[in-house]
């Protein structure tokens, strides 16, 4: 009959999926990546055509990559590892997913406070965390620090996203870090009693509802801004971003990272360490940061002309790693001062 | 297959039995977890948050199942009896929202409803601002009325079809002992279709559980989400497998009060009820109200928001556009209808078996089988991740040992994993729809057969098949449009480079790019189309 057939035929065609798939290349480096395709799609081409390398990749959310490469342990097919956030690369290091390297480019080429101690993991990019304003009823003297923001002038006045997100747990986390728990409790207890609306999904939606005026003031990564003012250039929305925290004694503004380490058992270590250092060199930088208006680890590389607009700002440099050190305590911290 | 039976009694019982604990070992690799000892996260999630979770989790189930009831209900009872107009349009129309994501839906009423979106910017020109009032969209209402939205279609299709296969004679029948419209309808009708209603509602309970997608685009905490912080926060996996354990043992015994319900009704319709019956006449004004109910609902739950992707979509189009689409598309397509196929013959076996063996064991494995669709989808994933893993460790070593062959893990990133983890996933889907038409094929038939000298593979052929034909495409329909729109299980189990729409839209959803997620959702949409339509064209006919 004919179900007897398609399963038969089923059966073939898994069967012949499966077989291809196992091929090994001469020259291949295989990615998991966190970071999203449309960004780190243009960059692997660029390295394909130069060197002649393939490059395979998968996407994902950090956590399931992380659980795939553990389970699979030492057979796993992964070299490289690339995520965003801190805190996750800490995270990966951590669970033994990443071994050390060592290689003077890399250490040339990214800043300390971006990398991991033990050199299992490199930032490529930053990405700032600060503060968006509407510029038609907030002075940007009216704004100082991420702490002002619990003033309660700014009652009914603030939209933050979601707690849930790693980007905020990193952002406490380093608050965590600097001012330690009590003061960090009280200071987000603070936020939350400014807030306007609740917790939002996105950052995106942050902005658009400062944009619409449901709130004022906001916390997000200035690429979101980037990319909405881009968008909507022919609106004019009267949104503009701040640089908190720059005074003399003060800790500067937050800054992440996106970054990548190269796996434990990565069969292609050689190639995988190449395709790392190629990243943080000069002519990737570019291309890494300006695809998602981020800001170049690299030194010697300026940012994109629409986000040097946006100005200089000193950043903290603290090392990036306390982000994943104490993100487990940054998340019940929000828990329990209700911050959703 | 009765052929099958005589030369291996025990063939039914092995049958199930293989499938159930194929299905089981995901389950069974996070009740695994149970068996850890718990943590610091579990303590802290069980203090801070889990309280105000359940109270979220439980009036959104409430009033998801409410609603889901009312209007899938309704608008089966109507779409199958009255005449009203366009009555044969919105039978299958009704039926599109199924093709609509949640998530999809979710980000759609977000923007629609938003302070500056075309809703309230509309009603405040007409509106003076100290009378306007308009509730937050991101509140409880907001994801009850979206998940229900897109969840309806499930009641509607399968109590729908308990209309129509119990036949309008019962009605008829009502009306002759001297029941009105409405008593007919209350108490005889509706405690009649009760098995339809349940298999409806335990998909929509079991679908609202799992998800993961709508309400995080909402913000709204339910138990998934502390199963998600559990392990994106805390990156304590036990801790979410635990969760998660609780919530499959939540439904497991809400699976079993249903069956128990179920049990104790019998119900089967001598004769077959068809399109032939008469359908009532009714008055102007009523047969308008109809179709206003009919078409608002339509409206709200697929139109608009279509209207709104395809504007989106337009934006976009020309940056977003290129060949790559064609393959994602043609992945999503391949996937749904493997999955489909594997998913339904191994729901038939199952079913057959327990007709066969009516007794507590078979019921048993039978509920265990059907146990992934309650599961949330990444911590699923996790469940067959694992084990898979853990063979393809297992065949590597043992090829070094053995053959000194170096080789790369056999199963892992394949289709067949994939394939295999949404058939445990939605195996639920497939087997209830085809169950609740298995219990058509009453004793009776059989033995009519019989006694004409019909058996064995014929009468699976030219009995069975055709009563069962609307049940298989129902479940084949529904598992390929759950399989499309799947997100976690695709990401976390899919080959290298390998991509999906669903997948897509992931990636643009969760940095909130909501337009450029448009051309992805459209095409899933569209996609989703066809199996509707072929679906209800075949339904029609019998």
């Amino acid at each position: 009959m004919i179900k007897k057939n398609t399963v038969l035929w089923f059966i073939a065609l898994s069967m012949a999926i499966l077989l291809t798939d196992s091929n090994l290349y001469a020259k291949e480096v295989n990615v998991y990546s966190s970071r999203k395709d449309h960004l780190i799609r243009p960059l692997f081409e660029a390295y394909e055509k130069e060197t002649g390398v393939r490059i395979r990749y998968i996407t994902g959310s950090e956590a399931m990559l992380f659980q795939k490469i553990k389970s699979e342990g030492k057979n796993t097919p992964a070299d490289m590892l690339i995520t965003v956030d801190a805190g996750n690369l800490w995270n990966a290091a951590k669970k033994g997913l990443l071994q050390p390297v060592q290689s003077q480019i890399l250490n040339r080429n990214i800043p300390d406070h971006l990398r991991d101690d033990n050199n299992q993991w490199f930032g490529l990019s930053i990405r700032a965390r600060t503060i968006v304003y509407r510029n038609d009823r907030v002075k940007p003297s009216e704004l100082s620090t991420y702490e002002n923001l619990g003033n309660p002038k700014w009652k009914g006045k603030l939209c933050l996203r979601t707690s849930k997100k790693v980007y905020n747990q990193s952002l406490v986390a380093m608050f965590i870090a600097q001012y330690g728990e009590e003061k960090t409790e009280s200071l987000i207890k603070s936020w939350v009693s400014n807030l306007s609306i609740s917790p939002l999904s996105s950052d995106n939606e942050v902005i658009e509802e400062i944009g619409a005026g449901n709130c004022e003031i906001g916390i997000i990564n200035s690429y979101y801004y980037g990319r909405f003012m881009r968008k909507y250039e022919a609106h004019a929305f009267p949104l503009a971003l701040f640089w908190p925290n720059q005074g003399e004694n003060q800790s500067g503004v937050h800054v992440n990272i996106s970054g990548a380490g190269i796996t434990k058992y990565s069969k292609n270590k050689k190639e995988a360490i190449k395709l790392l250092e190629w990243l943080s060199s000069t002519k990737a930088q570019n291309l890494f940061a300006d695809s998602n208006m981020e800001y170049p680890v690299n030194a010697d590389v300026k940012p994109h002309e629409f986000v040097q607009k946006w100005g200089n700002f000193r950043q903290n440099v603290i090392n990036v790693a306390k982000a994943g050190e104490l993100q487990k305590s940054a998340v019940m911290l929000m828990d329990r001062v209700g911050y959703r | 297959m009765g052929f099958y039976l005589k030369f291996f009694p025990g063939g039914w019982r092995i049958a199930v039995f293989s499938v159930a604990m194929l299905v089981a070992v995901p389950v069974l690799v996070i009740f695994y977890s149970l068996l850890v000892p718990t943590d610091d996260v579990w303590d802290h999630l069980v203090n801070n948050v889990l309280n105000n979770l359940l109270i979220n989790t439980f009036w959104l189930v409430l009033g998801v199942s409410i609603i889901t009831s009312v209007i899938g209900v309704s608008l089966a009872w109507i779409t199958a009896t009255c005449d009203f107009p366009a009555r044969a349009f919105f039978s299958w129309a009704l039926l599109l929202p199924l093709a609509m994501p949640a998530y999809v839906l979710a980000f759609v009423f977000i923007v629609l409803l938003n302070f500056s979106g075309p809703v309230q910017s509309t009603l405040r020109m007409w509106i003076p601002p100290e009378y306007f009032w308009f509730p937050n969209a991101r509140s409880t209402w907001g994801v009850v009325t979206v998940m229900s939205l897109a969840l309806y279609p499930y009641v509607y299709l399968i109590v729908r079809n308990g209309f129509i296969t119990q036949g309008m004679r019962t009605i008829e029948a009502a009306q002759s002992l001297g029941f009105d419209r409405r008593q007919g309808f209350f108490k005889i009708i509706l405690p009649m279709v009760r098995p339809w209603i349940a298999g409806g509602l335990m998909l929509v309970i079991m679908e609202t559980l799992a998800d993961f997608g709508a309400v995080s685009i909402f913000n709204f905490d339910t138990f998934t989400t502390a199963i998600y912080k559990s392990w994106f926060g805390f990156f304590s996996i036990d801790a979410a497998a635990q969760l998660s354990s609780i919530l499959v043992i939540f439904v497991f015994i809400v699976i079993i009060v249903e069956q128990r319900m179920r049990a104790k009704m019998r119900y089967s319709q001598t004769g077959r009820g068809g399109s032939s019956v008469q359908l009532f006449k009714l008055n102007g004004v009523l047969r308008w109200t109809l179709f206003g109910y009919s078409s608002s609902v339509l409206l709200i739950a697929f139109i608009i928001p279509c209207i709104q992707l395809i504007i989106w979509t337009l934006n976009v189009i020309e940056h977003e556009f290129t060949s790559r689409y064609y393959e994602l598309l043609t992945n999503s397509l391949m996937l749904g209808i493997l999955a489909s196929l594997l998913t339904c013959i191994l729901a038939l076996i199952i079913s057959y078996a327990k007709r066969h063996h009516p007794d507590k064991p078979t019921g048993f494995l039978v509920k265990i089988s059907t146990l992934g669709y309650a599961m949330p989808g990444t911590i699923l994933a996790v469940g067959i991740f694992i084990p898979t893993a853990y063979v393809d460790n297992l065949l590597i070593a043992l090829s070094m040992q053995w053959f000194q062959i170096e080789r790369g893990p056999l199963l892992q990133g394949t289709l067949l994993v994939m394939v295999f983890a949404f058939m445990v996933r939605f195996m639920a889907v497939g087997f209830n729809s085809i169950d609740s038409s298995m219990h058509r094929i009453t004793k009776n038939i059989d033995e009519a057969a019989r006694g004409m000298g019909i058996k064995g593979f014929n009468m699976l052929r030219r009995i069975h098949i055709p009563i069962l034909k609307s049940g298989i495409l129902t479940a084949a329909t529904l598992v390929f449009l759950d399989v499309m729109k799947e997100m976690p299980i695709t990401l976390m189990t899919r080959p290298f480079g390998w991509d999906s729409l669903s997948v897509k839209i992931y990636e643009l959803t969760s940095e909130g790019e909501w337009e450029r997620a448009a051309l992805p959702s459209i095409t899933l949409v569209l996609a989703g189309l066809i199996p509707i339509f072929l679906l209800m064209r075949k339904s029609d006919k019998l």
